[in-house]
């Protein structure tokens, strides 16, 4: 295909835009979209597109081992977004894909971030408030559990009040 | 009208301020990525979805004020002219992405361009704050100030186990990505550089050349940010950065001092000769003027040349690249033009600055 600027030079980039509303292909070549500005210094993104192919085609090659089992097709319900073609993009396409391919979320996410899969991190102030509830409980309970163990127990006893107090105001929320 | 002045000013108000460390760091970053849990994500939605997603925001969002930071700007970038959106993103106030890949989009951007709020880019929202030198915990406390202020407008998708739920695996978790721009000149010309690039990694960070294509660095500028985002709290990704640029200031200083003490006449030499070429030229290309400005930069920094302000480089770091330069002289130029313009621009703020014999 041919710049559809120059009409000279192959077309090497092809995006579409919005133009008074209306969705259009553009197909450029380097230097055209250059100077039309359609291209930027440092646009290079982290490739995870890579890792994750190589991922899929490590799955492809272990293989199903019952010939006669049916393929399944791992889907996002909300969004329709397949399994293979998240590892295709590596995207994923709504916040329910989460859940979705939750059981081969774990390798990809422990690949990308050093061995971690679990957030503990901030948490949304509105909509996370029981979570927040919870995580501090959690805390809580291992102090709890070092205090006894370290024969502490007035302290113990206060934070076990302290326990008790917050699973009430998580129930109520 | 606002957006002119984003546009036309080479310099955000946020670059002018002062900072911890303003020779080295240029700036400090923090970003946020998040969403809405009622849309698909702008990288799955049909055009109509999209639409749908930035009008609810835009109902939401538009004329909004945050505190101290006053009201933000709404641009919708499907109104601007690809020449002004390259500007915006060589002013770093959107991403590449924004202009290239999306459709739909926005951005949000307050009077001292320090915050932007950009809408359905890879992200529903990713909200970025800017602080001038080595200010990384002052930005992440502003970012999650806006943070808090949309998620009383917006229900973010948040997974209790994955965190805030982003479309691309690389941003789950925390969704932040800290950064700093750094200026290196010394450790380059000492060339060790080489040496600590491959540490930087080693502590889950990535070090990146700006301003030029892949990872070469145009004017000794690198950006150096974090690559995890699950798994660690904001505020630890943020001091496990903090001390890695503490560590590459005071590597850097050793440099510069090393420069001054052994060989400082080869410096001044290359100083000088920098500020030549920059106050003499008739035909500079891009690379060249940002080799000599970060030159000319590290000679202020050490006092060898007076009467030349950082904001004078900092101005013409970004006035120099290929957008800004067309925009500025109002036209589309060929290479070979914008060489004899960039070098016309140089010499002309240079001489602005009354400076005719730079030495004393
Ligand atoms: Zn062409
Ligand atoms: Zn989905």
């Amino acid at each position: 295909m041919e710049c559809q600027e120059c009409h000279l030079r192959p077309a090497t980039l092809h995006f579409t835009k919005i133009v008074n509303g209306k969705k259009m292909e553009v197909h450029l070549c380097e230097q055209c979209a250059r100077e039309k500005g359609e291209v930027m210094a440092g646009s290079n993104a982290f490739s995870i597109h890579n890792l994750l192919s190589g991922l899929l085609n490590f799955e492809e090659m272990a293989g199903h081992s019952d010939p006669f089992e049916e393929p399944s097709v791992l889907q996002c319900p909300k969004c329709g977004l397949t399994y293979s073609d998240f590892i295709k993009v590596g995207k994923f396409g709504c916040a329910e894909c989460y859940r979705a391919f939750r059981d081969r979320l774990d390798p990809i996410l422990r690949k990308v971030h050093a061995g971690n899969t679990v957030h503990t991190g901030k948490v949304p102030k509105r909509t996370g408030k029981g979570i927040s509830i919870k995580r501090k409980i959690k805390e809580l309970k291992e102090k709890l559990q070092r205090l006894v163990a370290n024969e502490e127990f007035e302290e113990a006893a206060k934070v076990r009040d302290e326990i008790r107090a917050l699973e009430k105001e998580g129930d109520v929320s | 009208m606002t957006l002119r002045r984003f546009i036309d000013q080479a310099v955000s108000p946020w670059m002018q301020g002062d900072g911890p460390n303003v020779d080295i760091v240029l700036s400090s970053r923090i970003r946020l990525a998040r969403n809405l849990t009622e849309f698909a994500f702008p990288v799955m939605a049909t055009e109509s979805q999209a639409k749908k997603a930035l009008d609810f925001i835009r109902e939401r969002l538009e004329g909004a004020e945050y505190h101290s930071l006053g009201k933000f700007a709404w641009i919708d970038m499907d109104r601007l002219e690809p020449i002004e959106k390259r500007v915006l993103v060589e002013k770093h106030l959107i991403s590449p992405y924004l202009v290239e890949e999306s459709v739909h989009s926005a951005a949000l951007i307050n009077d001292a361009e320090s915050v932007s709020i950009m809408v359905n880019e890879e992200d529903h929202l990713r909200i970025q704050c800017l602080f001038p030198g080595f200010q990384l915990n002052e930005a992440l406390t502003l970012a999650n100030g806006i943070d808090d202020w949309l998620e009383q407008k917006f229900t973010f998708a948040f997974d209790e186990q994955r965190g805030y739920l982003t479309s691309c695996p690389t941003n789950v978790g925390t969704g932040l990505r800290a950064s700093v721009m750094i200026h290196l000149p010394a450790l380059m010309i000492t060339q060790r550089m080489n040496r600590i690039a491959p540490a930087i990694n080693q502590f889950g960070l990535v070090i990146r050349g700006i301003y030029g294509e892949g990872s070469e660095a145009l004017g000794n500028v690198f950006q150096i940010s974090n690559q995890i985002t699950l798994g660690k709290s904001e505020e630890d990704i943020v001091e496990d950065l903090r001390g890695v640029v503490m560590q590459l200031i005071q590597q850097e200083n050793a440099a510069r001092r090393d420069l001054m003490n052994f060989s400082r006449i080869q410096l001044e030499d290359r100083v000088f000769r920098s500020y030549g070429v920059l106050a003499n030229s008739r035909i500079i290309p891009s690379k060249e003027a940002a080799k000599c400005l970060s030159d000319v930069r590290l000679g202020v920094d050490l006092g060898l040349i007076k009467g030349v302000t950082r904001n004078v480089l900092n101005e013409l770091m970004v006035l120099t690249q290929p957008g800004f330069l067309q925009h500025y002289f109002k036209e589309t130029l060929e290479p070979e033009e914008r060489d004899v313009r960039r070098a016309t621009l140089i010499r002309e703020r240079l001489k602005k600055t009354g400076l005719d014999d730079p030495i004393e």
